[in-house]
C-alpha cells in the first residue's frame, strides 16, 4: 500500500507541516524534509514559491518572495527532492499555483512529480469543474492524489462534491482568510468543524490555516484526523539553526 | 446582456474562466448566479442610464479634429470620454458594478487602482451611493499619480498602500483579491475587463455604451452605420472593449488595441503583453500574461500608471489570436509627444494612457475618406506630474526653455 493510504488508515492526530521550499535559504528544503521526518512529522507540504501568491497571508508571501529572490525554481526544487528520495519516507505533497503547473506542461509535470516521489498535489486556484474535465485522469496515470480545499463558507453540497473529487483526504480551510496564524479557533470555526462532521464524508479531513500552537493543533485534532500548520512553523525557522529550530518547533506542538 | 463573443462559462475562446481559490467561490458564484437577472431588471437600466446622462454627463461628444486629420490624412475623430465626471471612461463601469452591488446587499465597496482613475470613479460613485469604500493602491503609483489620490481622500476612499512586488496595479490587484478573502461580505469592484468570469463580461457591457454613442455619432456626422477605424489602449483593456463592443462583429470595423511598451519591445521594461507574453492564468482569468519559463509573472513597466500591467483582458487576448484586432504599442517617449501634439494642435491635454492611443496614429497609413475614431479615455489633469518633468523636452515655448 502506498505510505500516504497508509498513513491515513493507520495513524490519529495527523501533524502535518507546510514550508516553501527555497526558504529561508536555497538549500534549506531538503535539511527541513529529514528533520521534519525525525521528528514525529506525518506529511509534509513543500510549497512551491510563487511570483503572485494570491490565497497567502503575509508570511507565506515574504516566504515565497525570498524564496524566489534565492533562485529557487522548478526544476531545482524536483532534483532537491530526487537526490533525498529514498531516505525519505513520509509522504509529500506538493503545493503550488495552476499557472505554475500550466506553464510547466501538465503531463510533464505530473510525470516529474511522480519521479521524484511525491504523493500528492495542491493547485490553490484549479477550478473542480477543470480538474474534472481536463485533468483527473492524468492525475490518476500518474497515481497523484489530487486535493480539494473547502471552507466554512462552502455550502453542504459543494463539501459533499469536493470530497468525492478529492483523493486522500480533503482540507478543511478553519476560516474565510488567507493563510495566517492565529491563536485560537473561535465559536464560529467549531460550528463549521461540527457541519462537516454531521456530513460523514467517505474521505478523512485534516484542518490548516490559522493552526500556530499545541491548542489550536489538539483542537483540531478532536475534529478531523489531524492538522496542518504553515506560517507559524515558517515564522519559527531559524536560517543559523534548521535543524534545532525545526525540533524546538515540533516540541512546543506535540 | 447579449455579450458578443462569450460562452456561458466565461471563455473567449481560449481565454477567460474562473481560476480562483475555493475561498473565493461562494462571492464568484453569487455574482455568476445574479448578475445577468440583476442587469435586465427594468429599474436597473434606468437607474445606470439617469446616472450616465445626468451624473457622468453621457453622452461624450465625438469630436472633429480638423488639424489632426489633415496631418494623419484621415477624417479623424476624438471620443471624449476625458469629459466625463472623473475624468476618464472608468466611471461607466463603477456606476453600473455600484448599482449592482447594492442590488446584493452589500454595503462595503473594495477596489484596485493604477493611475487612480478607477479609484476615484469608485470613491465618487461610493460617496453618492452611501456606500463604504476602501482602495488597495501600489506605493509607487500613489507617488506618480498624487492629484488622484488626494481626490479619493477627500470623497472619504480609505486608500490603502500596498508595498508588495513591483507596488503597482498587479500587486493592488493581488492584495485587493486577499482582502476580499478574509472579508467575504464586501463587493469587489474591479476596474477593467479583467478577474474571473463574470467580471470581464460585466464590465465589458457596461463600458460598451461607449461604442453604442460612437455608432449613432459616427451615421449622424458621416452619414455611415460605422467608422473605418476604431483606436483604443489597453491595459487591462476596458476602454477598449467599450469602443470596440458594437463593431465587434461588424468586420469593415479596423479595432487597433494599443498597448505600452515602456522603454522598448527590445528591452525588459515594457508592458506590450501580446509581444512579450504567452497564455497563463493572472488575477482569476486564462488569458495572455507575462511570464517566465516557471509561470512566474514577470514585473511589467510603462511610463502610464494605467497601463502598466503585465496581462490583457481574456476578450483581448481572444481578439490577438484570432487577429479581429491588430495590436500595436506605443513607448513612453511617443506617448508624449503624442500628448503634446493634440494639447498643441487641439487644445487638448490628454491622459498618459489615453496618448498611447494617439501615438498610434503616426503608426498606420489611412485614405483620406476613412473615417478614425480615437477613444480618449481620460484626460491628463492626473498626469501633470510626469508633464511638468517633460515640457523643456517637448514645449514649443522657447521662453519657458
Ligand atoms: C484614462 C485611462 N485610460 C485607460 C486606462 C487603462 O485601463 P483600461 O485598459 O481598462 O481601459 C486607465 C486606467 O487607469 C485610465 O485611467
Amino acid at each position: 500500500m502506498k505510505a500516504i493510504d497508509k498513513l491515513f488508515k493507520e495513524k490519529k492526530d495527523i501533524l502535518s507541516i507546510y514550508f516553501t521550499a527555497g526558504y529561508p535559504t536555497l538549500e534549506s528544503t531538503q535539511e527541513i524534509i529529514k528533520t521534519l521526518e525525525k521528528n514525529r512529522t506525518d506529511l509534509i507540504e513543500v510549497g512551491l514559491p510563487y511570483s503572485d501568491p494570491i490565497a497567502d497571508g503575509p508570511v507565506i508571501q515574504k516566504s515565497s518572495q525570498k524564496a524566489l529572490e534565492n533562485s529557487m525554481c522548478i526544476s531545482l526544487l524536483f532534483s532537491q527532492l530526487k537526490a533525498i528520495k529514498k531516505e525519505i519516507h513520509v509522504p509529500l505533497i506538493l503545493m503550488g499555483y495552476y499557472n505554475q503547473f500550466l506553464r510547466f506542461g501538465e503531463e510533464a509535470f505530473l510525470k516529474k512529480c511522480k519521479e521524484v516521489g511525491l504523493s500528492g498535489i495542491i493547485l490553490a486556484d484549479l477550478p473542480a469543474e477543470i480538474y474534472q474535465d481536463k485533468y483527473r485522469g492524468l492525475f490518476e496515470k500518474y497515481e497523484l492524489a489530487f486535493i480539494f480545499l473547502v471552507t466554512p463558507k462552502s455550502s453542504d453540497a459543494r463539501i459533499l462534491k469536493l470530497s468525492k473529487l478529492s483523493k486522500v483526504f480533503l482540507y478543511v480551510i478553519s476560516s474565510t482568510a488567507t493563510t495566517g496564524v492565529k491563536d485560537r479557533f473561535e465559536k464560529e470555526q467549531l460550528d463549521f468543524f461540527k457541519r462537516i462532521q454531521k456530513l460523514n464524508l467517505k474521505i478523512p479531513t485534516l484542518i490548516g490555516f490559522g493552526i500556530s500552537n499545541r491548542d489550536s493543533f489538539s483542537m483540531a485534532c478532536q475534529y478531523a484526523q489531524g492538522g496542518i500548520i504553515g506560517s507559524a512553523f515558517i515564522n519559527a525557522l531559524n536560517e543559523k539553526d534548521i535543524k534545532g529550530s525545526v525540533q524546538n518547533f515540533i516540541e512546543s506542538i506535540v | 446582456m447579449n455579450s458578443p463573443l462569450i460562452d456561458e462559462k466565461g471563455f473567449y475562446g481560449d481565454f477567460g474562466g474562473a481560476f480562483v481559490p475555493e475561498m473565493l467561490w461562494p462571492n464568484i458564484e453569487e455574482l455568476q448566479e445574479c448578475y445577468q437577472r440583476i442587469i435586465a431588471e427594468k429599474d436597473f437600466q434606468a437607474d445606470f442610464k439617469i446616472l450616465l446622462r445626468d451624473y457622468v454627463g453621457r453622452p461624450t461628444p465625438l469630436f472633429f479634429c480638423e488639424k489632426l486629420s489633415r496631418k494623419y490624412n484621415a477624417r479623424i475623430y476624438l471620443k471624449r470620454e476625458d469629459l466625463n465626471h472623473t475624468g476618464a471612461h472608468k466611471i461607466n463601469n463603477t456606476i453600473g458594478q455600484a448599482l449592482m452591488a447594492k442590488r446584493l446587499g452589500k454595503r462595503k465597496i473594495i477596489a484596485e487602482t493604477g493611475a487612480g482613475q478607477h479609484g476615484v470613479a469608485t470613491a465618487t460613485v461610493c460617496a453618492l451611493l452611501d456606500l463604504e469604500c476602501t482602495v488597495f493602491m501600489g506605493a509607487f503609483d500613489m507617488q506618480r499619480q498624487k492629484p488622484n489620490v488626494a481626490r479619493m481622500k477627500m470623497l472619504n476612499a480609505k486608500v490603502i498602500p500596498v508595498i508588495s512586488g513591483n507596488k503597482t496595479l498587479k500587486d493592488a490587484v493581488n492584495e485587493t483579491l486577499r482582502y476580499w478573502i478574509n472579508h467575504p461580505e464586501t463587493y469587489y469592484l474591479i476596474g477593467s475587463v479583467v478577474g474571473p468570469h463574470p467580471y470581464p463580461k460585466m464590465v465589458a457591457y457596461f463600458q460598451s455604451v461607449i461604442s453604442e454613442e460612437i455608432r449613432k455619432q459616427v451615421f449622424k456626422k458621416e452619414g455611415r452605420t460605422a467608422p473605418d477605424y476604431i483606436i483604443a489602449c489597453v491595459g487591462g483593456g476596458s476602454n477598449a472593449a467599450g469602443a470596440f463592443y458594437h463593431f465587434l462583429k461588424d468586420l469593415s470595423v479596423q479595432l487597433i488595441a494599443v498597448e505600452a511598451a515602456g522603454l522598448g519591445t527590445h528591452t525588459d521594461q515594457t508592458a506590450a503583453t501580446t509581444v512579450k507574453g504567452s497564455k497563463g492564468v493572472l488575477h482569476g482569468s486564462m488569458t495572455l500574461v507575462m511570464q517566465d519559463k516557471d509561470g512566474q509573472i514577470i514585473e511589467p513597466y510603462s511610463i502610464s500608471a494605467g497601463l502598466d500591467y503585465p496581462g490583457i483582458g481574456p476578450m483581448h487576448a481572444h481578439l490577438f489570436q484570432n487577429r479581429r484586432a491588430q495590436f500595436l504599442n506605443v513607448t513612453d517617449k511617443e506617448a508624449l509627444q503624442a500628448t503634446y501634439e493634440l494639447t498643441q494642435l487641439e487644445g487638448i491635454i490628454p491622459a498618459l494612457e489615453s496618448a498611447h492611443a494617439l501615438a498610434a496614429l503616426a503608426k498606420l497609413s489611412f485614405k483620406k475618406e476613412e473615417v478614425v475614431v480615437v477613444n480618449l479615455s481620460g484626460r491628463g489633469d492626473k498626469d501633470m506630474e510626469s508633464y511638468i518633468k517633460t515640457i523643456d523636452q517637448f514645449s514649443k515655448d522657447e521662453g519657458y526653455r
